[in-house]
Parts: structure tokens; C-alpha cells; sequence
């Protein structure tokens, strides 16, 4: 079971585009062949239908989170940024709405980006290359460029008419214009991304102004190419040659999974004169090979050819040929979203088997209804072993996150034992060990944390900068936001006993008795002669 | 091998090189590999020409750029001091409470005068500071001479018995093998033995207490807890500097060991010497 057979990669029907790109084992090619495929120029109709509304509304929406996102505001109060998205690198801070995400807590990002991996397993399990075909980044801002491209040159015909005339000025406008827009959008691409990076107004004030960083115009030119290479010129390019995915996509893929299909076994025999074959008493299918499916085609493929690599599955196909079919009074679905399991069955039956070629006899009641046996897509078959094994491992991950989000500890403790010396004798004979303390607070105020030892009941501390009064705890006045490295000393006093042969235990304990929180954190304490 | 020899399977000429009917085929280099091959031959000669490269008799080409990695660091150790210059002229013009009390100040004094603690005294007093028998151990809070910040830098800028400053501290404790009998010698040490706690036979420890106040007490002090002015080593605490146990005391009160530590004003600069100054302090035991 394989959907990148060497007969779907590579259809008998004379395809366009191999589809293949330049994979393939090198043995089976003669060596005459070369290996380079120029590219063709694709001119990609508008259409109307259901997937192109969808397609539209999901661009807006993915653009809008994507350069809105960083003006939204949330109020952390005085001691932190009021941006809600913020990928503060120079004071090591992520801050996603009521979320603030330390270096050390960059499990969370890792958890998210496993979380990301897994839900594209999933999707693609349940509903094919549905990324690649509505929310992959090159599909939204390729769709945004070819609306400029439509805007300014016209739909299809009117580009293939532009394209093939001689260089007038009519025609040097257009291009400069369209160019000219493709760049203000990559600019403005480029533009949206640093401003994850710092306050968006401040920030945008210094980039027009020309005080902001250089890192800042580095970026948004990088940008700005990018987006303007990608987006503008190569387009489907990226998809076919430069994007691992579409490779990957064959693991992720079985015969459950929604792929956008052209059913030949309802389509075949295709016909331009469908009514004078009919009357000639041929077989003929419902295809009449219009190419409305390949003209809409931003990837440039003909999906009669079958499933392939090329396809991103955007579903424009579908929508062009719903049109032409409604025009036939045809039922819809010629190009559908099918999985290959019921194609393969729908095939069995117009084919008899595979014992004939198509005969669209088969397929139909005199009526021109289809046969009961033609099976049609059963939403259940999302709800498969494979997609359940994918959504548990996904939720537990995302419930792991949560957990993980609502019990982590915004005070954290790490105690450094000095190196050396491990201990120091006092002249009175009391034996002193020296700490560097690590106190984390990791919320937005500030905050007196009691710093307390345990374990050691006749020793007392001394915190160097806050207090000299030994004691056995120590208010610090920790600042907000921030990890404090505190120099402590804990002196113990002479023993009457023998000498102790244990190295007692000492626990450090930080308290913030306004709001209960606490840590704590073991340590030791070396005394002469002291064993372990 | 001036014949042509082709490979039959692979079509391909061969070097006409064989071993046991084994032939290397000879196939050209990838064309990308032999321009990366030439490129490296070109900056390979342009390198030579303009960086220190051909070895002579004495020493290397020096190259038309007069490029050297000495003067690189002594470039990169000058524009080091530079970033350093403000505040080290702030410490150099401020009194060292000054610089305690700065928290800028204090934290470049503590960083800097670890880094030089580590260069100068380790040698003596340890990596850690942690001193050894004969050296003393610079956290705790036993001082010979003080412990105080202005003390400190006394003690370091003229060193302890140096042979050439004339503001160096000197304690010279004269040997007692001369003046008092073995016996004497060994009650004496028994008495101070028992100041720090350690039950001893009262009939050598009373003679020890009368022969100490006689003969040590004018420098070490009637309590025997020592007198800084002086130098003079409290005797009744738990800190031994030089000597472990009574018999080493014995052997100390008959003739003396005398520690040396050099004036280092003579060798560190003003701003180094506070430094360390501020850096020794903030160990644990200053006062």
C-alpha cells in the first residue's frame, strides 16, 4: 500500500510535471536523460468555491495573528514589559500572555515544538497535507502575492497575454508595480518579526527613526529577501524542491488518509465532446477535460495524473471542478477529498475487478445515480487507531505542559558549597562554611524572602550585604524578576562533644510567607576531620 | 604503462596501475573539488606573502601585513585596560571604605583582587586563601596584625619582614634556648597548651604560667591573647599558625621560625594592592 507507486509518481497520461522532482535513483535514469527540469511558468486562475473562501478566511486570520500579535497589551504591572508576545533575548525572558517562561524552564518551548510535530503527524494522518495546503507559511504569503499578481496583471489569460508581449511601458508599469508591492509586503513581513523581539511601539518609533539596532534592519532585510525570493519568485519551487515535508508526507500517509483526489473511475473515459461520443453510443465519463483543475493549480500539476508529490492539496482543483460540474448538472466530487481505500474500491467496481478497463456502466444506474457499492468518505474513518495513538501521545505531552505549567515554582533556590576553603577555623574555635546562594524570583514584584537554615540548630548565618548580624534567618529583599547571588556564611559553633565524625546535612529553606511559597535545597556542611 | 588500459564494466580508463588484477579506475576529480583545490592554492600563496609564514634562520617571514599574535594580545590587553581605565582611576582616588561602600566599586575590587590573588599569593597562601602551617589562613578571623581594611593594606603594600622596606612589619621572637632551661621550655609550652582547653598535669603547667608571665607576657600578653601592634600571635585561641601540638610549641618557644612576605608595593600597582586589599577582606574574617 503506497501512494507514490512508481505509476502515480509517473502517470502514462503525458503529466506536465514528472512530479518526482530530481529524485530517483540515479541507476534507473540512462545517463542521456538530464537530470535538470526547467521550470514552467504557472499562471493560476481565480476561482470561487467553498475551499477558496475557507483558503481565504484561514490567510486572514493567519496573517492577522501574525502582524498583530505583537501590538496586543498585558498588564504585568511595573517591574515587567506590557507586551503580550515577548521574546525578550537581551534580559533572557519569554512572556506569552499570563505566561512568563525562564532560560531554564525552555522545556515548555521544547514541549510545544513536540506538541507542533506531533499535530502535523496527526493532521496529516487524518486529513492529508492540510498544513501544506492552508497554513504553511509559503502557501499563505504565495496566495497573498498571487492576489497582488492578479490585482495588477489580470486573471490568468490576461498574464499569459502580458508575459508573451513585447516590453512597452504599459507592461513595464505592471511589472514595476507588482514588484514594487511584493516588496512593501516583504518589508512589512519583515517588519512584523522583530517586533516579537522588543516593545512593538518603542521599537517601531526607533526602526523609522533610525536609532534602533542594526540586528533589527539586519533582520528585517534578510526578511524582506526571503519573503520577497520565496513568496514572489519561486513559489512552488520551495514546495517541490526545497521543503523536506512533501518527502516526509508518504510516512505520514495510508490508505485512511484525506487526499485530494480525482476519481477516474467516475471521470473516465474523458471527453471534449462528451454528447457526440454519447450519441455515438462510446462510453464517456464525467470528465470533460476542460483543464479548469489544472488552470487554477498554483503547483502547476494536472491532479488527473494522479496523487503527487507536487500536490500541497489546497483543494482549488476541487472548488474548479464543483463549478464545471454544477454547470453540467453533474453531481459534484469528480475531484474530491478521498481516501485511497475508497477510491480503490470505487475503482474495483467500475473496472470490474481491474479485469476491464473503466466503464462508467458500472458506476451508474440508468438513472445516471451511482451504484450503491460506490462508497462515499464516512467521517469515522478519522477516528482510527493511527489517529488516536497520535492524539493520546499529543494530549499527554499538552497535559504534561499544563501540569507542569501549574505546579512550577515561581522561588527557586541553588546552593554552591565553596571549593576551597571547604571550611574555616575560627579562632574561638567555631568552624565556618562559606555559601554562594542562588535566589530566583521569578515573579514581576518584589518580594522578602525568608532565607532559613534547617538541620543545624546551633548554627547561625551571616548574608554578606544584607545583614552582619549573624542569626538563623535572614529577611532578603529580593528585587522582581530576577536570580540574586548572595554570599552566606554559616558558622557553627565549638561542640562540646567529641569531635563529629558525621558531615551534618543543612537544609537551606526560601520562604515567601505572604504567599506560602517555598524551596528548599540540601546541602552540606565540612567540618575538620568530618567523614561523610 | 604508456598503453591505454579501459575498464571494461564501467567504461571508465584506468592509471594502469595493478595489483594482484585489482586496476584503479581513473576517474577525474569532481570539478567542484579540484576549483576548491586551486582556490586553497591561491589563498595558500597569498597567505604566505601577507602573514608570518616561511621559517628562517632566527625567525619567520614577518609578511607585508606585520602581522603578529604578540601584538595582537598586546593590543587586545591595552584596549582591556582602557575598558577598565574609568573605574580603575575611580578606586585608585577613593579610600578603601569608599570602595566597600560602593557596590560598583566593590564588586570590580572583589573580582580583580581575586584575579590577583591568584597570580601573587597564591604561591603562599593558597588558591582558596586557605594558608598552611607557616602560612596563615586569610578567612578566619584570626589576625596578626589586623584585620581591618587599612590594616590589610599596611600588611600587603610593606610586607612582613622584608628585606629592603623600611615600613615592613617586623615581630622578632628571640630563641628561648638560650635563655630558659629544656625543662623550662617544656612547662612553658604545657601552659600554653592548657589555655585552649586541653586539661594538662598542674604541676607542669603552674611553673609553665609563672616562667610565661616573666619572659612572654610583655609581648604575647598577660592573657596570652597576643598584641597586634606587635605582631604577637594570640596564644589562647584555636588558630595555630606554625606549629601542631606541644612539642612543636616547645621546639618554637627554643628557637624561632620567622614567615617572610614580600612589600608589595614594590611589585603590584596602588589600585592592585587595594584590590586585594578589599578582596582579602571580604573573605569572612574582616573585621
Amino acid at each position: 500500500m503506497n501512494l507514490y507507486t512508481a505509476d502515480n509518481l509517473q502517470p502514462a497520461g503525458g503529466a506536465r510535471r514528472s512530479g518526482n522532482g530530481a529524485g530517483g535513483g540515479a541507476g534507473s535514469v540512462p545517463p542521456s536523460e538530464p537530470l535538470y527540469e526547467k521550470r514552467q511558468k504557472i499562471f493560476p486562475k481565480s476561482v470561487k468555491g467553498r475551499f477558496r473562501r475557507f483558503k481565504w478566511l484561514f490567510m486572514v486570520l493567519a496573517l492577522a495573528i501574525y502582524y498583530l500579535t505583537p501590538w496586543i497589551r498585558w498588564d504585568r504591572g511595573p517591574h515587567a514589559p506590557d507586551q503580550a508576545v515577548l521574546i525578550d533575548l537581551s534580559a533572557r525572558r519569554f512572556y506569552f500572555f499570563f505566561i512568563e517562561i525562564w532560560p531554564q524552564e525552555f522545556f515548555f518551548v521544547a514541549g510545544l515544538l513536540l506538541m507542533a510535530g506531533l499535530g502535523l503527524f496527526l493532521l496529516t494522518s487524518a486529513v492529508g497535507r492540510a498544513w501544506c495546503g492552508y497554513a504553511c507559511p509559503q502557501t499563505v504569503w504565495v496566495d497573498l502575492f498571487l492576489a497582488v499578481e492578479r490585482f495588477i496583471d489580470g486573471d490568468r489569460n490576461a498574464q499569459i497575454k502580458l508575459n508573451a508581449s513585447p516590453w512597452t511601458f504599459a507592461k513595464l508599469s505592471k511589472r514595476v508595480s507588482k514588484h514594487a508591492t511584493w516588496l512593501l509586503i516583504a518589508v512589512l513581513t519583515g517588519g512584523a518579526w522583530i517586533f516579537y523581539f522588543a516593545d512593538a511601539p518603542g521599537l517601531a518609533f526607533d526602526f523609522v527613526t533610525g536609532q534602533a539596532a542594526m540586528v533589527a534592519y539586519w533582520t528585517v532585510a534578510i526578511l524582506t529577501a526571503t519573503t520577497y525570493i520565496l513568496g514572489g519568485l519561486m513559489r512552488e519551487q520551495v514546495c517541490i524542491y526545497m521543503c523536506p515535508w512533501p518527502r516526509i508526507q508518504g510516512a505520514m500517509l495510508d490508505e485512511h488518509s484525506l487526499v485530494v483526489t480525482y476519481n477516474d473511475w467516475r471521470g473516465e473515459p474523458r471527453s471534449r465532446h462528451a454528447k457526440k461520443a454519447a450519441a455515438a453510443a462510446q462510453p464517456v465519463g464525467d470528465c470533460v477535460d476542460c483543464d479548469a483543475c489544472v488552470a487554477v493549480c498554483p503547483m502547476g500539476i494536472d491532479i488527473r495524473d494522479g496523487q503527487q508529490m507536487a500536490c500541497i492539496t489546497c483543494a482549488l482543483c476541487i472548488d474548479a471542478c464543483d463549478n464545471v460540474m454544477d454547470k453540467l448538472g453533474k453531481p459534484r466530487g469528480l475531484i474530491a477529498y478521498a481516501t485511497l481505500d475508497e477510491y480503490d474500491s470505487n475503482m474495483a467496481v467500475a473496472t470490474n475487478g481491474g479485469r476491464t478497463v473503466i466503464e462508467p456502466a458500472r458506476v451508474r444506474n440508468a438513472d445516471g445515480s451511482f451504484v450503491d457499492r460506490i462508497r462515499e468518505f464516512r467521517w469515522q474513518v478519522i477516528f482510527r487507531p493511527r489517529t488516536l495513538v497520535y492524539f493520546g501521545i499529543w494530549s499527554l505531552i499538552g497535559l504534561g505542559l499544563v501540569y507542569a505549567l501549574l505546579a512550577r515554582d515561581r522561588l527557586q533556590l541553588n546552593v554552591v558549597h565553596d571549593r576551597n576553603p571547604q571550611f574555616v577555623l575560627e579562632s574561638d574555635g567555631s568552624i565556618r562554611n562559606g555559601y554562594t546562594v542562588r535566589l530566583l524570583n521569578m515573579v514581576p514584584e518584589p518580594r522578602t524572602i525568608m532565607l532559613s537554615l534547617d538541620g543545624l540548630p546551633q548554627a547561625t548565618m551571616r548574608v554578606v550585604g544584607v545583614t552582619d548580624v549573624p542569626g538563623q534567618i535572614v529577611a532578603i529583599p529580593a528585587e522582581p524578576d530576577k536570580a540574586m547571588a548572595l554570599r552566606v556564611f554559616v558558622t557553627l559553633p565549638p561542640s562540646r562533644d567529641a569531635k563529629q565524625q558525621q558531615v551534618p546535612e543543612l537544609r537551606f529553606v526560601a520562604e515567601d510567607r505572604s504567599s506560602h511559597e517555598s524551596d528548599t535545597y540540601k546541602a552540606t556542611f565540612n567540618l575538620p576531620g568530618g567523614k561523610k | 604503462m604508456s598503453e591505454k588500459h579501459v575498464d571494461e564494466i564501467s567504461g571508465v580508463e584506468t592509471t594502469g596501475h595493478e595489483w594482484d588484477g585489482i586496476r584503479e579506475l581513473n576517474n577525474p576529480l569532481p570539478r567542484w573539488w579540484l576549483w576548491t583545490f586551486y582556490a586553497c592554492i591561491v589563498w595558500a600563496l597569498g597567505y604566505t606573502v601577507l602573514y608570518p609564514a616561511w621559517p628562517m634562520l632566527t625567525e619567520a617571514t614577518p609578511g607585508i601585513l606585520g602581522y603578529s599574535s604578540r601584538a595582537e594580545y598586546a593590543a587586545d590587553s591595552t584596549s582591556a585596560k582602557i575598558a577598565q581605565g574609568d573605574i580603575l582611576a575611580k578606586i585608585s582616588q577613593s579610600s578603601l571604605q569608599e570602595i566597600v561602600a560602593d557596590p560598583q566599586m566593590n564588586q570590580f575590587a572583589i573580582a580583580g583582587g581575586a584575579s590577583a590573588f591568584k597570580v601573587n599569593c597564591s604561591n603562599c597562601h593558597g588558591s582558596g586563601a586557605e594558608g598552611s602551617i607557616g602560612y596563615p589562613n586569610l578567612n578566619d578571623n584570626d589576625w596578626l596584625w589586623g584585620g581591618d581594611l587599612d590594616t590589610i593594606q599596611q600588611t600587603i603594600a610593606h610586607g612582613i619582614r622584608d628585606a629592603v622596606d623600611p615600613d615592613t612589619r617586623i615581630a622578632d621572637m628571640p630563641a628561648f634556648g638560650e635563655m630558659l632551661q629544656p625543662d623550662e621550655i617544656r612547662q612553658v609550652a604545657a601552659y600554653v597548651v592548657s589555655l585552649t582547653g586541653t586539661p594538662r598535669d598542674a604541676a607542669m603547667v603552674e611553673p609553665g604560667k609563672q616562667i610565661f608571665l616573666d619572659n612572654c607576657s610583655s609581648c604575647h600578653g598577660e592573657d596570652a591573647k597576643g598584641n597586634r601592634e606587635l605582631g604577637a600571635p594570640n596564644l589562647a585561641d584555636a588558630i595555630w599558625l606554625k606549629v601542631n601540638g606541644e612539642a612543636e610549641i616547645a621546639e618554637q618557644v627554643r628557637a624561632p621560625k620567622h614567615g617572610v612576605m614580600p612589600a608589595w608595593q614594590a611589585r603590584l600597582s596602588g589600585e592592585t594592592v587595594k584590590q586585594l586589599t578589599v578582596y582579602i577582606h571580604s573573605l569572612g574574617g574582616g573585621e
